[in-house]
């Protein structure tokens, strides 16, 4: 057996056994509905209470103001298409950028389709939203501004508190983000000045399955899912209270280890990023050199195409993840790295790696040796 | 998602590298993704005697190259016309639906390959 080395955390993370641990009881002993009115219930909601605090707090929110939801995706569609048909009478038009996650670019489209109007703001090549292009996209029609906190393909940590800034100024709803920098670096709504934030558990080591909205108190907007009233009437349908525990137990590991994973995961990313561009010709870094998620490394690498390479480190016990045309299902190259200007035949050999808790020096040493080796066989082979 | 043929064309494809004075060389391009596949033969009579491939592509694309090789190897220039890029995918127990484009690249290059042969007989 090869050993494996996982360096797609921002596709998922494995669920940290703590959480799991916190997680069973609720399985088959405190099973309960949280909106009953006996004890087995009543545990059960006193937990889920518990979870949300943890969440709220790592955010700098007030638990009143998390909505636990199904995941990422959910928490981008409720945000968008809640604040949006809410607010209809006040306007129809939403700013976001074009370098979204399908979550928020995907909805855009069908809000587009509903009669609202969409910008989509363009990004520099380190992939910067530039707040002043914000503030001179916003008309009186303007009724809600999306812009992710950090991108999950190139790593680039976008100026969230400036947009924050101008939005509130001109009394405009801010939503961001969140799934890939909740868990990983600090986050306070207050000092982002955003009014709605995405989070997903199973980014941050917790189980798939769940995720939250943050909604700033008095935000006004209408729920996706109707029933009954559960999480304040914003959300119906019984809680996911496992998922809810173990969400919080993550959210609360993450907390306590920020500091010293954030600064061992960025030291391990750039060796890496040091010894690809050390060892091999041709190739780009994709992203902010600085403002980049501390787990993110995104690359170009000339003459080789993205799912070639996948396919071989694959045999080699490494997951990592491409941008290539070849990899996706549309047989475009992704619309992140084209809206950054990289050309379709430099995206084709796009690479991602995105470290973790786990990942340990010397598994760098192997990638780069197994990388250097790949490519050399490509290159070899290429008929360009 | 690949089948075990394809996987196992992919992690050793057959036939790659250059041949040195070609009878016919090929060259195909995919406008759909940017792959290319160059595809040199060697005839002695009517006989594909040699054949060698380089390929800038997927895993498909490179499978389908290795298997294109093989296939028409001591094949006659009739017979290596006659190769489609379906078969070339049935060689190889299929191909995932969007994943057919490539072994058109295949296809494509080898008939290229065949016509340039022809091509250059004529003139001589
Ligand atoms: S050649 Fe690009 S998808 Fe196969």
């Amino acid at each position: 057996m090869v050993k494996r080395i996982y360096l797609d955390h921002a596709a998922t993370t494995p669920t940290d056994p703590q959480v799991v641990e916190a997680m069973l009881p609720y399985f088959m002993k405190a099973f309960g509905n949280p909106s009953t009115l006996y004890s087995l219930g009543r545990e059960a909601k006193a937990a889920m209470e518990e979870a949300r605090d943890k969440v709220a707090f790592s955010i700098g929110a007030r638990s009143e103001e998390i909505v636990f939801t199904s995941g990422g995706t959910e928490a981008n569609n409720f945000a968008l298409e809640g604040v949006t048909f809410a607010n209809e009478r006040k306007g129809s038009h939403i700013i976001t950028t074009s370098i979204e996650h399908h979550a928020v670019l995907e909805t855009c489209k069908f809000l587009e389709k509903r009669g609202f109007k969409v910008t989509y703001l363009p990004v520099d090549e380190y992939g910067l939203v530039y707040p002043e292009d914000v503030r001179k996209a916003i008309t009186d029609k303007t009724i809600l501004i999306s812009v992710m906190h950090a991108n999950n393909e190139v790593g680039t940590i976008e100026p969230i508190a400036e947009v924050g800034k101008i939005a509130r100024e001109k009394e405009i709803y801010f939503h961001t983000d969140a799934v890939q920098t909740a868990g990983a670096i600090p986050i306070n709504v207050d000092e982002l000045n955003v009014d709605l934030l995405s989070m997903s558990s199973h980014k941050l080591y917790g189980p798939k399955g769940i995720g939250a909205l943050y909604i700033r108190k008095g935000t006004r907007m209408i729920p996706l899912l109707h029933g009954g009233e559960q999480e304040r009437k914003r959300r119906a349908g019984t809680e996911n209270v496992p998922g809810i525990i173990g969400f919080g137990k993550a959210m609360e590991i993450a907390q306590a280890q920020m500091e010293q994973k954030q600064c061992q995961i960025a030291n391990l990313r750039d060796k890496l990023i040091k010894g690809l561009f050390e060892r091999i010709d041709g190739i780009r870094l994709n992203g902010h050199p600085l403002q980049r998620l501390p787990n993110n490394v995104s690359v170009c690498i000339e003459g080789v195409e993205g799912e070639a390479m996948l396919l071989n480190l694959d045999m080699k016990g490494i997951c990592a993840s491409s941008g290539s045309a070849c990899t996706s299902g549309s047989l475009e190259p992704s619309h992140v790295l084209l809206a950054i200007g990289v050309p379709s035949q430099v995206a084709h050999g796009s690479l991602r790696f995105t470290l973790g808790r786990a990942t340990k020096g010397e598994d760098i040493d192997y990638v780069l040796d197994v990388v250097v080796e790949i490519v050399n066989k490509l290159w070899a082979m290429s008929a360009v | 998602m690949y089948s075990e043929k394809v996987m196992e064309h992919f992690a050793n494809p057959r036939n790659v590298g250059e041949i040195e004075n070609p009878d016919g060389v090929g060259v195909a391009g995919n406008p759909i993704c940017g792959d290319v596949m160059k595809l040199l033969i060697k005839v002695k009579g009517d006989t594909i005697i040699d054949v060698k491939f380089k390929t800038l592509g997927c895993g498909a694309a490179i499978a389908t190259s290795s298997m294109v090789t093989e296939m028409v190897k001591g094949k006659t220039i009739d017979e290596a016309l006659r190769i489609s890029n379906k078969t070339v995918a049935e060689a190889l127990d299929g191909l995932p639906p969007i994943k057919m484009h490539c072994s058109v690249l295949a296809e494509q290059a080898l008939h290229a390959a065949v016509k340039d042969y022809l091509g250059r007989k004529n003139k001589s």
